[in-house]
């Protein structure tokens, strides 16, 4: 318990996807100009990250690693090098079967993640939730755990970061700077701040 | 005229429409990979490669792509190119593929690579296709290498591992950084670098939001 306790804290703080590892950087950035776009993609997240790194941990340890295959008699197969094309394959899958599933049976919230679903099968963080996954060997609970945790990681990035630039439009940035530029050194800023969290002893 | 539409698609990117500092796209890996020369070089390698080659196949089968399927069909094809880049990363450079760990298989992910075929290939011949890959793929290299060398310079006080600035744990007089090798200041280099093209070309700025009012003296007295 105490394990799956430690993992989860530390996807969400210490490993924080977007500002200790910049995955998912592009719609972080691009997206993140209002709260309640920044909040809707960040629950749509969470959601495909929460479902596609199990379903992507259940294919690594009984397909693709090596010697996975024993239980269908051929115990010496590696398939490991097969494993970026059935990854992609599972998120793009899992966001379609999931972006029907709501239109079907939760109109409301279909309508509030609509536009964001299918930008979320090119977002590098479900991506990388799934190959660090991988890397890290997780059982199953663990990467159930891994892949909230990280979805809530990345959630709670962007929401503050939109938070500071509503304020932010208000204020007297140089013209190099303007846009793009200031929101760098934003990001940067609170990536320093997330630092702080890494002195944390699990 | 043929050669010089060529010379455009291939330098434009470098500067002008820089696919991270204007294009917004492919920062991810930008950040992650540089904070030493040798992994922000193989990187930029690596995906030069892939942009090119995914250019120029997607680019060859356009008019066969039904466009109801296209995302998948380039997807398809970039995740097998990627598979190719990161077996021969592994067989050829397996300490520096360790280093960079899972960023190799980010680069399917990588919005130029997409954004590339997306926007150009569907609609080009092979030749140009194959050009604006390489193009972008340097345009992004430039702003990495940049990136990298000054992260370990300052970082570490060495280039590609050779040591310029003798250490003082070493006996010399150069303090490195820290925080040069830690993720946040790779935000800031990458803010300052396009205040920088900005300042320089300053048709790339971007329109402020909310105009601040202009107090003239007359109206304070």
């Amino acid at each position: 318990m105490q394990d799956y306790l430690s993992i989860l804290i530390k996807a969400v703080f210490i490993e924080n996807l977007a500002l200790a590892f910049f995955l998912g950087m592009c719609t972080f950035l691009a997206l993140s100009k209002k709260i309640s776009t920044a909040i809707g993609l960040g629950i749509a997240v969470i959601v495909v990250q929460g479902l596609t790194v199990p379903v992507n941990n259940l294919i690594y340890q009984h397909l693709l690693k090596e010697g996975a295959l024993a239980w269908a008699g051929l115990p010496e197969v590696d398939l490991s090098f097969l494993g970026l094309i059935s990854y992609i394959g599972v998120i793009a899958a899992m966001v379609q079967i999931l972006e029907m599933f709501l239109d079907r049976f939760m109109p409301a919230l279909y309508s509030a993640l609509g536009v964001f679903l299918p930008l979320i099968t090119v977002n590098c963080a479900i991506m990388g939730g799934s190959l660090f996954m991988v890397e890290r060997d997780y059982g199953f609970g663990e990467s159930v755990t891994y892949g909230l945790g990280s979805g809530i990681g990345w959630a709670l990035a962007i929401a503050a970061l939109a938070g500071v630039r509503e304020k932010l439009k208000y204020s007297d940035v140089p013209d190099g700077l303007q846009g793009l530029g200031i929101t760098f050194i934003t990001v940067g800023l609170m990536s320093l701040g997330f630092m702080a969290f890494s002195g944390i002893q699990l | 005229m043929a050669q010089s539409q060529a010379m455009k698609v291939l330098t434009e990117p470098l500067v002008n429409n820089n696919p991270i500092a204007l294009q917004i796209l492919g920062i991810c890996s930008a950040l992650a990979v540089t904070n030493q020369v040798a992994t922000a070089l193989l990187m930029s390698a690596a995906l030069t490669a892939v942009t090119a080659c995914s250019n120029v196949s997607i680019s060859l089968i356009r008019n066969h792509i039904p466009s109801s399927i296209r995302i998948i069909v380039q997807m398809t094809i970039i995740a097998s190119l990627v598979i190719v880049v990161d077996q021969l990363l592994k067989a050829f450079a397996y300490d520096l593929a360790k280093q960079m760990s899972v960023f190799v298989g980010l680069i399917i992910t990588n919005c130029i690579v997409m954004g590339r075929a997306e926007a150009f290939a569907m609609k080009e011949p092979p030749g140009l296709a194959f050009l604006d890959g390489i193009g972008n793929g340097l345009g992004y290299s430039l702003i990495l290498v940049l990136v990298g060398a000054i992260r370990e310079l300052f970082g570490s006080g060495s280039l590609l591992g050779y040591q310029l600035l003798p250490l003082a744990s070493a006996g010399g007089w150069y303090t490195p950084i820290g925080l040069m090798l830690l993720p946040p200041s790779a935000f800031f280099i990458i803010g300052f670098l396009i205040w920088g093209v900005r300042s320089w070309k300053p048709d790339q700025v971007e329109e402020a939001e909310y105009q601040i009012h202009q107090v003239h003296r007359t109206e304070v007295v």
